[in-house]
C-alpha cells in the first residue's frame, strides 16, 4: 500500500501518518513545504515503524505545479489523505482580500486542483480512497470564522460530487469532519476540554472511518449530534446568537 | 491556556505556546520574558508551571536508533510509551522507568526519574549518554559526563532551568520477554518490610505498598513486590484494557474510612506469597496507567504527593515517627510507596540517596499543609529530603537543608544567565 499525505506538517496529517503506518506498514509519501520538518517527520516514521517514508515538496496553492507533482509520484497511491488547510485570521480576512483570498485558495482551490488530477487518475485505474479533512465550520456560517467555514464548506460539498462521480469506479471518499482538535491552528483559543479532540483521537476516528469505508465522520462523534442541533436552529434566531 | 500539574494544583492562567522545530523554538525563547518548558504535565506540583510556558508536545520525533547497540536519539518531547510502543517488540526497554510511561524523555532528564530498581541501575541520567541544551542566548550546547559536564550534572534533575533539553540520547536496555516475573510478599511491619528489602537485593525491581493508618504493632504493614525480566516469552503484550475516572469525584469520597477500609481490603486480599508469576511489564511497572485521569479522584482542589527520602541509618527511627503522625492524623490515601534505594549521584538536584523513600498522596484541604511541615521538620532532622517533581509547598529553606548543593546551582543559573530565562514556579518559590 501507498499512502500519499497532502499537508503531512499539520498534527492531524502527521497523527494520521503514524497511525497509517502502525496498522498498514505502507509506504508513505509526504508532501508539504517545509521539507526539514518532513524529513524528520519521515526519518521518524522509518524508525517507530519500520516504514519506508519519503519527503516530497508540495504546495497547495502552486496551481500549476499539482499535475507535475503528480506525474513524478512512483508508484501512484492508493490512499490519498488531504490534510492541508489555513485557519487564518477572519478579521483580517473582513479588512483585506489578500487574507480571504489565501483562505479560500488553501482550503478549498489548493484541494480542487490537486483532487481533480488524482481522481482522473483513480478514476482511470479504478482503484482509490481519497480523505479529505473539511471542519464542522463548514457547515453552518458564523460571524467569527465565516472565511474559513465558507472555504470548508465548499470542500465538504466538492468532497460529496466528487464521491458520487467516482463510486461507479469503486473509488471511495471520505470525509472528515472535525470539531474542536487540540492543535498548533488552535492553542492561542480557549476551547472547552470536553470537546476538545487530540490529533491522535482524530486520526483513530479517521482510521476507523476508511477501515468501515464510511462516507462521511464527525470527529469526536458528539460533534455529529451538535451539528444536528445547530443546524436546526432557524437563520431568523442564528442571526442574533453571537456564535 | 488553564495548566496544572498532575496533582491539579494549583491552576494557572498561563500563556502556552508549542514548539515543533528548534528554529521555532529559539523565536519563542527570543521574546522577553521568562518561561518554563510543559511537556507531559506529569510532575505533581508547580515545577512545569509559570506565566508563560512552552509546550513540547509537537517536539517529538525519533532521530535515530541503533538496533545493533540499543541507542536511541530522540526530540525531548517524545514519551517514554512512545519509545516502548517502537522498541519493545523489538526486544528494547528503558533500563529505567518510573510509575507512569506518560513522560517525555526530557521531563524524565529534567526529575531525572527513578524507578523500582535504584538500587542497581540509578536514575535515569545514569542511561543517558548525551543531552543537547538550547541556552538563553540561542546556543546549542552539546552535554554529556564528558563535555560539558558542570552543565550535564545540572541538567540531570534540574527541573528545566538549565535551559531547553533539545534531543537527548539514551541506551536501552535488551530483553528477552515482556513480562516480569514478579514475587509478592506480605509484611506485618516496618521492620520486616526493611530485612525483606535488604535481603532481596540483588533482585532488580523491588517496591512495596505500604498502608500508612495502620498503626500500633502493624505500624508499616507492607506489601512487598519483586521481579525480573523473564528470559522467555513473547515480546507482544497483550492489548490493554483501558479504564478511566469520567468526572472529578466529590472531594469527600475519599475519607478517613473509605481509606482504612480499602487498605485493610487491599492487606488481606493479597495472599502471603505469591511466587514467579509472569506479568506484563505494562502492568508490573504502570498499573495506574490504565486507569485514565486517576488524578480526578482527588477531587476539584486536587492533590499532592509527599515523597521523601532519609539516609539509611536514619530510615527506621525517621519512617516510624512519620508513619505514626500520618497514621494519627488519619490523612492518607491509598498509595503509600516504599523504595530502598541505591547510592547517590554526582548530580546536583538529583532526589535520591541511599537509603528509603516514601511517597504518598494527600488531598489538598486547609488542615494539610501545617501538617507536612511538622513532616519537613522531621526529615530534615534526620537528614532526608523531598522530591522537587513532587513538590509543590516546600519552603526555600527545606529546600536547601536538603538539597546542600543548591547554590552551586544557583551559581551555574547566574553564570549561563539562566535565572531572568527559565523559572517556573515553583524555582521562585525556592529560590534558585
Amino acid at each position: 500500500m501507498h499512502v500519499l499525505i497532502l499537508g503531512a506538517n499539520s498534527d492531524v496529517a502527521q497523527a494520521l501518518a503514524r497511525k497509517f503506518a502502525q496498522a498498514e506498514r505502507p509506504q508513505l509519501t509526504l508532501a508539504s513545504r517545509d521539507l526539514e520538518l518532513l524529513e524528520k517527520q519521515g526519518r521518524d516514521l522509518e524508525i517507530r515503524f519500520q516504514v519506508k517514508a519519503r519527503p516530497v515538496y508540495f504546495d497547495a496553492t502552486d496551481f500549476a505545479s499539482h499535475a507535475g507533482f503528480y506525474d513524478r509520484l512512483d508508484p501512484k497511491p492508493d490512499v490519498v489523505v488531504l490534510a492541508f488547510g489555513y485557519l487564518g485570521d477572519q478579521q483580517r480576512g473582513q479588512e483585506d482580500f489578500g487574507e480571504a483570498q489565501r483562505i479560500i485558495a488553501v482550503n478549498f482551490l489548493g484541494a480542487v486542483s490537486t483532487l481533480e488530477i488524482i481522481a482522473r487518475d483513480f478514476e482511470a485505474r479504478g482503484h482509490g480512497f481519497i480523505i479529505g479533512i473539511s471542519s464542522v465550520a463548514g457547515e453552518r456560517g458564523r460571524r467569527s470564522n465565516y472565511l474559513y467555514g465558507a472555504a470548508k464548506g465548499a470542500l465538504a460539498l466538492y468532497l460529496g460530487g466528487l464521491r458520487n462521480r467516482l463510486h461507479p469506479r469503486g473509488v471511495r471518499v471520505l470525509t472528515v469532519l472535525p470539531g474542536f482538535v487540540a492543535t498548533k491552528m488552535t492553542e492561542h483559543l480557549e476551547l472547552p476540554a470536553r470537546l476538545l479532540a487530540t490529533p491522535e483521537e482524530v486520526a483513530e476516528d479517521v482510521y476507523r472511518a476508511y477501515k468501515k469505508g464510511q462516507e462521511i465522520v464527525y470527529t469526536k462523534g458528539l460533534w455529529k449530534w451538535i451539528m444536528r442541533l445547530i443546524k436546526m436552529i432557524p437563520e431568523k434566531i442564528f442571526k442574533r446568537l453571537s456564535l | 491556556m488553564k495548566l496544572s500539574g498532575w496533582g491539579r494544583y494549583p491552576v494557572v492562567d498561563s500563556q502556552a505556546q508549542s514548539f515543533a522545530s528548534l528554529a521555532e523554538l529559539r523565536r519563542r525563547l527570543a521574546a522577553p520574558g521568562d518561561l518554563i518548558v510543559h511537556a507531559r504535565g506529569r510532575s505533581y506540583g508547580d515545577s512545569a508551571l509559570n506565566d508563560r510556558v512552552l509546550l513540547s508536545r509537537r517536539f517529538n520525533k525519533i532521530l535515530d536508533f541503533d538496533p545493533l547497540t540499543g541507542q536511541v536519539t530522540c526530540e525531548s518531547g517524545v514519551t517514554l510509551a512512545e519509545l516502548l510502543e517502537a522498541f519493545l517488540p523489538r526486544g528494547w526497554f528503558l533500563p529505567v522507568v518510573p510509575g507512569t510511561k506518560f513522560i517525555s524523555v526530557g521531563g524524565a532528564i529534567a526529575s531525572d526519574v527513578h524507578g523500582k530498581n535504584h538500587h542497581q541501575q540509578g536514575c535515569f541520567s545514569e542511561w543517558v549518554e548525551a543531552l543537547e541544551l538550547l541556552l538563553p542566548d540561542g546556543q546549542v550546547v552539546q552535554v554529556s559526563r564528558t563535555e560539558n559536564r558542570p552543565l550535564f550534572l545540572a541538567t540531570c534533575g534540574g527541573m528545566g532551568l538549565t535551559g531547553v533539553i533539545i534531543t537527548a540520547s539514551l541506551r536501552l536496555l535488551a530483553i528477552q520477554s515482556a513480562y516480569i516475573r514478579e514475587t509478592v510478599q506480605r509484611c506485618a511491619n516496618l521492620p520486616e518490610v526493611f530485612a525483606r528489602f535488604e535481603a532481596n537485593q540483588e533482585i532488580p525491581y523491588s517496591v512495596a505498598w505500604i498502608d500508612c493508618l495502620a498503626s500500633g504493632e502493624h505500624l508499616g504493614r507492607s506489601i512487598l513486590m519483586l521481579g525480573r525480566h523473564a528470559q522467555a516469552g513473547p515480546l507482544q503484550l497483550p492489548p490493554p484494557r483501558p479504564l478511566t475516572v469520567p468526572l472529578e469525584l466529590p472531594a469527600f469520597v475519599l475519607n478517613k474510612h473509605s481509606v482504612a477500609c480499602f487498605n485493610y481490603l487491599y492487606y488481606h486480599g493479597k495472599p502471603d506469597l505469591v511466587a514467579d508469576r509472569l506479568t506484563p511489564v505494562e502492568d508490573f511497572f504502570f498499573p495506574l496507567d490504565r486507569i485514565g485521569h486517576w488524578n480526578r479522584m482527588y477531587g476539584r482542589r486536587g492533590f499532592t504527593q509527599y515523597q521523601l527520602v532519609l539516609p539509611k541509618a536514619a530510615s527506621l527511627k525517621g519512617l516510624t515517627k512519620i508513619l505514626t503522625r500520618i497514621s494519627a492524623a488519619g490523612l492518607g490515601s491509598f498509595l503509600g510507596v516504599l523504595k530502598l534505594f541505591g547510592p547517590e549521584n554526582d548530580n546536583l538536584l538529583s532526589f535520591p540517596l541511599q537509603g528509603y523513600t516514601l511517597a504518598i498522596d494527600f488531598k489538598i484541604d486547609a488542615q494539610l499543609f501545617p501538617f507536612l511541615e511538622e513532616l519537613d521538620r522531621v526529615v530534615l532532622d534526620h537528614g532526608g529530603r523531598l522530591y522537587l517533581t513532587k513538590d509543590v509547598r516546600m519552603s526555600a529553606a527545606t529546600f536547601r537543608r536538603g538539597y546542600p548543593r543548591w547554590e552551586e546551582f544557583a551559581r551555574l543559573r547566574e553564570r549561563y544567565g539562566l535565572k531572568t530565562k527559565f523559572n517556573s514556579r515553583q524555582s521562585r518559590r525556592l529560590g534558585v
